[in-house]
């Protein structure tokens, strides 16, 4: 069973052997209301840790998501294009950003797992 | 004889208005009113054009050969399509329009009147400067009133609107810095500012840095020196700021930044509070844009045109951008090239300026006069803080102590009630109120803005005041059906921004044989 | 005074609820130093009448287009706005709000933006439309900058038919915004190889059509070499009613069409405020700047508009904005959606025809006129004219004769005394047959 993990900006990260599948969690989706258009990184680009990978946009606002890990892009998610709402009805699978690879086991080990994100959540609230 | 044939005087005792379904869609005067494209036939015109003299074209092979695809209506069509159009329009005309950071006073029809002169309307830019001489001295009037209101050296009349001359003052800052050397990376700006400071310092090369707020809602002196540094090239500050407060420290601002050899850009959005009482020249201002659209009366007009002349300290008077109007002794000529010392930066716009728009203007000016501008920032924020001293118990005022023009409120008398600034405001539309500003400034959760201007008389604000106290007292007690249903009464409900955004529908693209005969 | 509402029995209730003791002390906050403490040295206020006097009398030292025989154009144009156009757009509801930011009470703007989006998308023949932008000039430094980011390139690619004040401001934008302008020469013969200008930097082709010099080109072949090279095709119009009767910048294979609105529904007026007319490809929508009014439902599912797509726009984008633009120029966009929808197909290809038949019969007496040569093979309704002596004086004296005769080059281009003799001509349909005789006749009284 993959595992996934969480940054504190509300991506999760799920290994698929090498690559690196990326998107945002419920609670992200949740706070920024109406989905209406995803701007997705070119295929090939190479990302480090920290920049700017993709723009959620909603009706009132626009958030930049940054890459969890390093990593080259090897595919984004085409199916957000004619529908952004997939990220609010299914943000922790069909709603995926983009797939990296090249990605190093130890940056991923680094991030919180699922019990340390709900932890952090709830000390949100 | 009983010539009245039963017709009665008086209403009959019983009916309802509640929801009436009506046979054609329309409501008794709200009329429903279909797009020009859909009405409309091919070879109808609202025009009469006299025949086109039979010459040998000298097209070469470049004459159109698809139809454009644009509807023919007669005259009467469009008239009645565009006034119905603008029947479902809120306007100053009609009522409060208390947005704040947008002054939207009354527009006098004088100034109407006037800029439609001939001698102001059909005047060709690029007339030979003797023919023009009237117009040459209109700007050079108003440049006049605009220095001695503000206590500036020098004015720039050409930008179109305030976000363009936000950019005409940060690039007289860049030339500026450049011509000593000396580029800088660094402009700072409030968290609080409007969005067109950062995207104006972005467009100008600038890094942007944000400047924290004190619990006062002003800028935190201590924080903002602490970012100060040489490789600042200035700050961009409103003042009174987006909160509707006077930068108490402005004084010490402006000298922070001078000593590290930074500049002073004011955003002037709000000079509405101040005109006559306060120049910003005195304040340390190197550049400040003025919203001849807000704070000198010139018409919105749904969205445009504006005019947005930047006042300059004399640092910056060289920089002044292509092109001006200078009085010699043979008269006004225009200055279209460098000349002399001057350094221009540039040319920002075609031509020289929203003429029109001065014209409106300065017939403002000269009808307040120095005496009825001071009296009208005077009111100006006598009204806010009427507002503001009027509602403060049953609405949570951002922060302690009178305001300038504009009162600034969050959502925290809403907590826990399930309605949000937005259903609050939705409500007031059913109340026959033109909401005031929402969400901003950012720096308040939940930001209502209320700027009534000096053009609401008393018993207007009494009437706007005491609607809000009801909605809120209202909102208290949780009723949020009432709100979240808002507007009921509008020609339109609220509208899915969500779908508008997701599937962008953004002309018409409907079939034109499909098009029927117009009402 | 009469715009001001408050007797002082109003000004001291209202202190009094406020519990301050006068209206300085609502200043608290500004500085001592910073107190004006009388009134500034300007005049008084004064009665309506006084005003109107006093600035009819500053109307009265211009002198009207209407006045003379005027054939100056040159980015500005003198056409007939039929009377509703004027009287509909001071309609209160129209004049006096604000951008429709509340859409339910806003759908009489809203509504009349959509149609004008489709109108310029329609007479351009490109996909998509902004709510306008502040006039011609900005509109195509807006497109450059909009290909800056499409293209990730920094260079642009200007032709020397651009009207100068558009150059100057794509270059002030260029100076300081962090670009590059190549801009060819201004040439009155109206032969410019572009082509040979583009490279693998160039981020746009900036052509004007017709050229400054009245020049009509196909540039269907350049928009190819642009696209081969990965750069796009801006075309700019500064007579917008030349598309009643020319092939429009979207069938030539154009990116990007820029241009100035003026010429329909609003006066010369001095020169602003005036209409930048703005669009583009579907796929590109995401990129333009400016205002977006889109189609909707409300909750009762009956059609309506909004803005929309406003993350692109500075206050939602901030410095990541495609631009810093808030304010368009709506009133004037009205002004031109009235006039184009009287107009109607028929009108608009009539009025333009009227204008080129104009322009070709006053080119005609010129070209006749001895030592007179009309350098254009092909215009719509302007048209460049060399003379045998420097085009200011000839312009000066005739003048004197009642006729305006154009705009002599030099005006445009002050610093290319190799221009001197040349002259901007344009007839529209506000020239009579009378008019044209009476500039052929003076011209040649006057050479």
């Amino acid at each position: 069973m993959p595992e996934t993990r969480f940054t504190q900006e509300h991506e999760w990260i799920r290994m698929d052997g090498d690559t690196a599948v990326v998107g945002i969690t419920d609670y992200a989706q949740q706070q920024l209301g109406d989905i209406v258009y995803v701007e997705l990184p070119a295929v090939g680009k190479a990302l480090k840790k920290g920049d700017e990978a993709a723009v959620v946009e909603s009706v009132k606002a626009a958030s930049e998501v940054y890459a969890p890990l390093s990593g080259t892009v090897a595919a984004v998610n085409e199916a957000l294009a004619a529908d952004p709402a997939l990220v609010n009805q299914a943000a922790a699978d069909a709603g995926w950003f983009l797939k990296l690879t090249g990605v190093a086991a130890a940056e991923f080990g680094q991030l919180m797992d699922e019990a340390a994100y709900k932890k952090y959540l709830a000390g949100l609230a | 004889m009983d010539q009245s044939q039963g017709r009665t005087a008086r209403p009959p005792a019983a009916g309802s208005s509640a929801d009436v379904a009506t046979i054609s869609g329309h409501r008794g005067l709200q009329l429903e009113e279909p797009l020009i494209f859909e009405q409309g036939e091919p070879g109808r015109c609202g025009v009469d054009l006299p025949p086109v003299p039979l010459v040998s074209e000298r097209l070469g092979a470049l004459r159109r050969r698809a139809e454009t695809g644009l509807p023919g209506l007669s005259e009467p069509q469009v008239v009645r399509h565009f006034t119905r159009l603008s029947q479902k329009n809120y306007a100053i005309d009609s009522g409060i329009y208390p947005l704040g950071s947008c002054t939207m006073k009354h527009n006098p029809r004088l100034n109407e009147k006037l800029a439609r002169l001939p001698g102001f309307a059909d005047v060709h830019p690029l007339q030979p400067v003797q023919t023009v001489q009237g117009a040459l001295e209109v700007m050079d009037r108003l440049a006049h009133w605009l220095k001695t209101l503000t206590g500036m050296a020098a004015v720039a009349l050409s930008p179109g609107a305030g976000a363009h001359g936000e950019f005409c003052g940060m690039v007289a800052i860049r030339a500026a810095l450049e011509a000593r050397g000396d580029a800088r990376r660094r402009v700072l700006v409030p968290e609080s500012a409007h969005g067109t400071n950062p995207a104006t310092a972005a467009i100008c090369g600038y890094e942007i840095e944000t400047i924290p707020a004190d619990a006062r809602g002003r800028v935190d002196l201590a924080a903002f020196k602490a970012k100060l540094g040489p490789d600042v090239a200035g700050i961009m500050l409103t003042n009174p700021n987006t909160c509707g407060l006077f930068e108490t420290d402005i004084v010490d601002i402006a000298r922070a930044v001078h000593e590290v050899g930074g500049f002073f850009y004011c955003d002037g959005a709000n000079f509405n509070a101040i005109v006559g009482r306060v120049r910003p020249g005195d304040l340390g201002i190197d550049a400040m844009h003025i919203n001849l659209h807000k704070t000198f009366s010139t018409p919105h007009g749904g969205g445009g045109p504006g005019s947005g002349p930047v006042v300059f300290s004399e640092a910056l008077a060289p920089y002044v951008p292509l092109p001006y109007v200078v009085h010699g002794p043979d008269g006004f000529r225009m200055i279209e090239r460098q000349e002399g010392k001057a350094a221009p930066f540039g040319r920002l716009k075609g031509f020289h300026g929203q003429m029109g728009m001065f014209v409106r203007a300065l017939a403002y000016m000269m009808s307040h006069g120095s005496d009825g501008l001071r009296q009208a920032s005077e009111d100006a924020v006598l009204n806010a803080n009427y507002v503001l001293a009027r509602l403060k118990d049953v609405m949570t005022p951002a922060f302690p102590g009178p305001c300038m023009h504009e009162a600034l409120f969050d959502d925290g008398f809403l907590h826990d009630t399930g309605i949000t600034t937005l259903d609050f405001a939705k409500a007031m539309i059913d109340e026959g109120f033109h909401p005031m500003t929402m969400y901003f400034p950012l720096v308040v959760h939940g930001a209502l803005l209320i700027e009534p201007t000096e053009s609401e008389s008393k018993g207007s604000l009494d009437q706007f005041v005491a609607t809000l106290r009801a909605l809120a007292e209202r909102a208290k007690t949780k009723d949020t059906e009432h709100f979240h249903a808002a507007p009921r009464l509008t020609p339109r409900r609220r509208l899915d921004e969500t779908r508008a955004a997701r599937q962008p529908v953004l002309r018409w693209k409907g079939d034109p044989s499909t098009r029927q005969a117009a009402e | 005074m009469r715009y001001l509402p408050h007797t002082e029995a109003d000004r001291r209730a209202m202190l009094a609820a406020i519990g301050a003791g006068s209206v300085d002390a609502l200043y608290q906050d500004v500085a001592g130093s910073a107190r004006l403490p009388g009134l500034l040295d300007l005049p008084r206020h004064q009665p309506e009448m006084t005003v109107e006097r006093e600035l009819a009398a500053l109307a009265a030292r211009n002198r009207p287009a209407g006045s003379m025989a005027f054939f100056q154009g040159a980015g500005a144009y003198r056409h007939h706005v039929p009377a509703s156009v004027d009287h509909l757009i001071q309609r209160g509801e129209f004049l006096t709000s604000y951008t429709p930011y509340q859409p339910e009470v806003a759908q009489g703007t809203l509504q009349a933006l959509f149609e004008f989006q489709t109108q310029v998308a329609l007479i351009s023949a490109m996909d998509v439309a902004n709510a306008s932008m502040y006039d011609g000039a900005t509109a195509a430094a807006e497109a450059v900058m909009m290909a800056n980011r499409l293209t990730r390139r920094r260079k642009a690619l200007v032709a020397g038919g651009l009207h100068p004040h558009y150059r100057e401001v794509i270059e002030t934008y260029g100076r300081w915004g962090g670009f590059t302008v190549q801009a060819g020469a201004p040439d009155p013969t109206g032969i410019e190889d572009l082509v040979a200008g583009i490279d693998r930097e160039t981020s746009c082709v900036v052509v004007q059509n017709p050229s400054v010099f009245g020049h009509i080109s196909d540039h269907t072949a350049l928009a190819e070499a642009a696209h081969a090279a990965g750069a796009l095709l801006i075309v700019v119009v500064t007579e917008i009613v030349s598309l009643g009767l020319l092939t429009p910048p979207g069938e030539m294979g154009a990116d990007i069409f820029a241009a100035e609105g003026q010429s329909i529904g609003n006066a010369l007026n001095f020169g602003g405020p005036y209409l930048g007319l703005f669009a583009t490809r579907d796929k590109y929508v995401r990129q333009m700047p400016g205002r977006l009014a889109g189609e909707t439902v409300d909750a009762d599912g009956r059609r309506g508009w909004v803005l929309t797509l406003s993350t692109r726009e500075q206050h939602i984008r901030r410095e990541k904005a495609t631009s810093n633009i808030c304010t368009n120029s709506g009133l004037c966009a009205l002004a031109f959606t009235i006039h184009l929808s009287l107009l109607g197909e028929a009108g608009f290809t009539h009025l333009a025809s009227l204008n080129h038949a104009r322009a070709v019969q006053l080119a005609e007496k010129l070209g006749a006129v001895k030592g007179v040569t009309v350098l254009n093979p092909a215009f719509f309704n302007e048209f460049t004219v060399r003379l045998p002596k420097p085009a200011g004086a000839v312009v000066d004296r005739l003048l004197e004769r009642g006729v305006l005769a154009g705009v002599p080059a030099q005006r445009l281009w002050p610093d290319r005394p190799e221009l001197a003799d040349l002259l901007l001509v344009a007839a529209t349909e506000t020239n009579t047959e009378a008019d044209l005789d009476l500039f052929a006749g003076a011209l040649v009284e006057v050479l």
